[in-house]
């Protein structure tokens, strides 16, 4: 595939709103991941919430969006100059030509819990103040994104578990080939709820413990919110880090559980490096989904170790952020971004040892090293797996 | 313009019980006759699956069975798109309850069901496909946007997909904040050069217009009554295996311009 310039970039996590948060959480090694209740859940975990999300008001016209989940886009779109540049965009394209590709899991569902709370009884309707479609409906992230950047072009939702925020590079450089729009505005975002605190202790994928990817001792998932976006376009790159392939597949093998074989993420990332074309192949780093269940690493790593070899570093960023489930895409591709345009490798955090069935090479001090090239991994439930790789042509 | 070619057709709705008995029914016009729907029992899924197949997850299947009965080649290359507004809001309904109880005890089925993708999961380990599959959502317009996505991968990309859009009534308190008075689901199979089952060149486009409404009444209703139920005007000219066009509504004012040319 042609290059894709990542123009503009952004994402709100536990580590703060904006790149330079983010880059400086990772440089100085420090998790944003804390050991507390979110709301009055009674669970003994840790999690990564973004400060500030009860007090963020959606601006006036969108009074009816309110919810955690629209709070965190618009703390995202307010950043990093993100919202100017798709401005400067809409500028030279029209709003009808950019694109809107956004991903979730659950949406605004805390909405939903809230509102299942605040019923007398469970035969009595939802209350008054309870809006379906611009909170709960999985269409509502693409919806407020769109209506808040003043965009019309086409705009979807994509909803494949976690996922979902890396699948949106893909559907967005299609419709962009395909000359559905000449620039896409992709990202995602989900946010802390009940449902996926309790629906994961449920599988018994939470983690007592903070999350410790690909460690010996490793016992599961700490879980995270977080919102991003990404502006592509066909222009010239100027430096700029770019989308160079992507990559899709299924495991074709069980709803929550990953193959053990490593098949499906195995295909995924051959089709990423197979897209990107001669000279791309050489990666320098792997970001990959890590999310610190016993299961997924030790596939995962054995399918990084059987397509690129032992020597590729890798590393999880899940030990900063949390897993950021449908957000996780996007928030580990503006990581992607930033480790090649700030020559940072990060370490893999709260590892204290390697699982010694896993024989990758992780990262255990996170390097300022020249990155070119970085394929990011994202797995999610019904076995939907996504690579991308993101740097600079060759 | 994105052009694709149309292989195979499914569809199920109240008194449109598969594309074979109800392409004559929309020719037709006639009254659709609403039996009580049996559930459904997907054919494709192993054992385990099919007992944890929701109500949403047998409404997919029975559309996307539908397509594929008479389609020769390896169902397991294939890739798939599937569309819905609200997947299933049954199993919302009970995991938001049980987070109302002290004990807060979600069924893990529930949880790993409640994704909005656990159609398209269940269907590539039916189908054993590992070629990408994608789940689209965008409320009242998710047929056109599932449609445009679908045609996009298989033009782009090359690949045989399976289209395949579905909702299913939620249960009460959220069928009041969602009204829809229809489940229903329909399937395409489409392919990106013409082969020799094709039905139909597609070819679509998206641009300003008003909506196309079916030209049956009970057609109609079904359209206006369920999100997936509403690229039904493209399945009337489906129908009639005659060339036609259509225009289905999408978001901020657009509509998919979709243009039939029988084989």
């Amino acid at each position: 595939m042609k290059p894709l310039t990542i123009s503009a970039y952004t994402a709100v996590s536990a580590a703060g709103r904006g790149r330079a948060a983010l880059l400086s959480a990772l440089r100085s090694g420090r998790t944003c991941l804390e050991r507390k209740a979110f709301d009055d859940a009674q669970l003994d975990c840790f999690i990564g919430e973004v400060a500030g999300v009860a007090s963020h008001a959606l601006p006036v016209p969108w009074r009816d969006w309110d919810c955690r989940n629209n709070r965190l886009i618009d703390m995202a779109l307010r950043i990093d100059g993100f919202d100017q540049a798709v401005a400067e965009a809409i500028a030279l394209y029209g709003p009808d030509r950019i694109g809107v590709f956004i991903g979730t899991s659950t949406s605004g569902v805390r909405q939903t819990e809230l509102a299942f709370a605040a019923r007398e009884s469970s035969d009595s309707n939802l209350p008054d103040w309870y809006n379906y479609r611009t909170t709960q409906s999985t269409y509502s992230v693409a919806d407020f994104t769109r209506s808040r950047l003043g965009l019309t072009g086409v705009t979807v939702a994509i909803a494949a578990a976690c996922a979902s925020s890396a699948k949106v590079f893909a559907s967005a450089a299609r419709a962009i080939a395909a000359g559905t729009c000449d620039a896409a505005v992709v990202g995602g975002a989900d946010s802390l709820c009940l449902t996926t605190l309790y629906g994961f202790n449920s599988l018994q994928l939470v983690s007592s413990d903070i999350c410790r990817p690909a460690d010996a001792d490793r016992k599961g998932l700490s879980i995270g919110e977080a919102a991003g976006f990404a502006l592509l376009e066909r222009s010239p790159g100027d430096g700029r880090p770019a989308l160079l392939g992507y990559g899709e597949s299924s495991d074709a093998f069980h709803m929550s559980q990953p193959r053990l074989d490593g098949a499906g993420a195995m295909r995924a990332m051959s089709l990423a490096i197979e897209r990107a074309g001669p000279g791309n192949e050489a990666i320098d780093y792997v970001n990959l989904h890590g999310t610190a269940t016993p299961a997924n690493d030790l596939a995962e790593a054995g399918a990084v170790v059987e397509l690129l070899g032992p020597e590729i570093p890798c590393s999880s960023t899940k030990g900063w952020t949390g897993h950021t489930l449908g957000a996780a895409g996007i928030l580990e591709a503006v990581i992607a971004c930033l480790a090649v345009e700030h020559g940072v490798m990060p370490m893999s955090l709260n590892t204290l040892t390697v699982d010694p069935a896993i024989k990758a090479n992780i990262v255990r001090e996170t390097r300022s090293v020249r990155v070119r090239r970085v394929l990011s991994n994202s797995f999610g439930f019904g076995g939907a797996n996504c690579s991308l790789l993101i740097g600079h042509s060759a | 313009m994105i052009t694709c070619y149309l292989q195979s057709v499914g569809l199920a709705a109240p008194g449109l019980e598969s594309w074979s008995t109800g392409r004559t029914l929309l020719l037709s016009g006639d009254p659709l006759h609403n039996d009580p729907e049996t559930p459904y029992a997907p054919n494709l899924l192993p054992p385990n699956e099919r007992r944890r197949a929701t109500a949403a997850i047998r409404q997919a299947f029975r559309a996307a069975e539908d397509a594929l009965r008479d389609h020769a080649s390896d169902p397991s290359r294939l890739a798939s798109v599937f569309a819905s507004s609200d997947a299933d809001l049954a199993v919302l309904n009970r995991i938001c309850n049980a987070l109302t109880q002290p004990e807060r005890q979600i069924s893990p089925t529930d949880f790993h069901n409640s994704v909005h993708n656990a159609a398209s999961g269940y269907f590539s380990i039916a189908i054993r496909s590992m070629s990408t599959t994608t789940t689209v959502a965008a409320f009242d317009a998710s047929f056109a946007a599932g449609l445009l996505e679908a045609a996009t991968l298989a033009n782009i990309e090359g690949c045989d997909v399976l289209f395949v859009a579905y909702d299913v009534i939620g249960p009460p308190p959220l069928l009041a904040v969602r009204p829809t008075t229809a489940s229903g689901s329909c399937a395409l199979l489409l392919t990106a050069t013409r082969g020799p089952a094709t039905l139909a060149r597609l070819d679509l486009q998206t641009g300003a217009g008003s909506e196309s409404v079916c030209s049956g009444a009970a057609a109609e209703k079904l359209r206006a009554g369920c999100p997936a139920l509403r690229g039904l005007p493209l399945l009337e000219i489906l129908a009639g295996s005659q060339a036609g066009e259509c225009r289905l509504k999408m978001d901020a004012g657009r509509i998919l311009h979709l243009i039939v040319q029988p084989a």
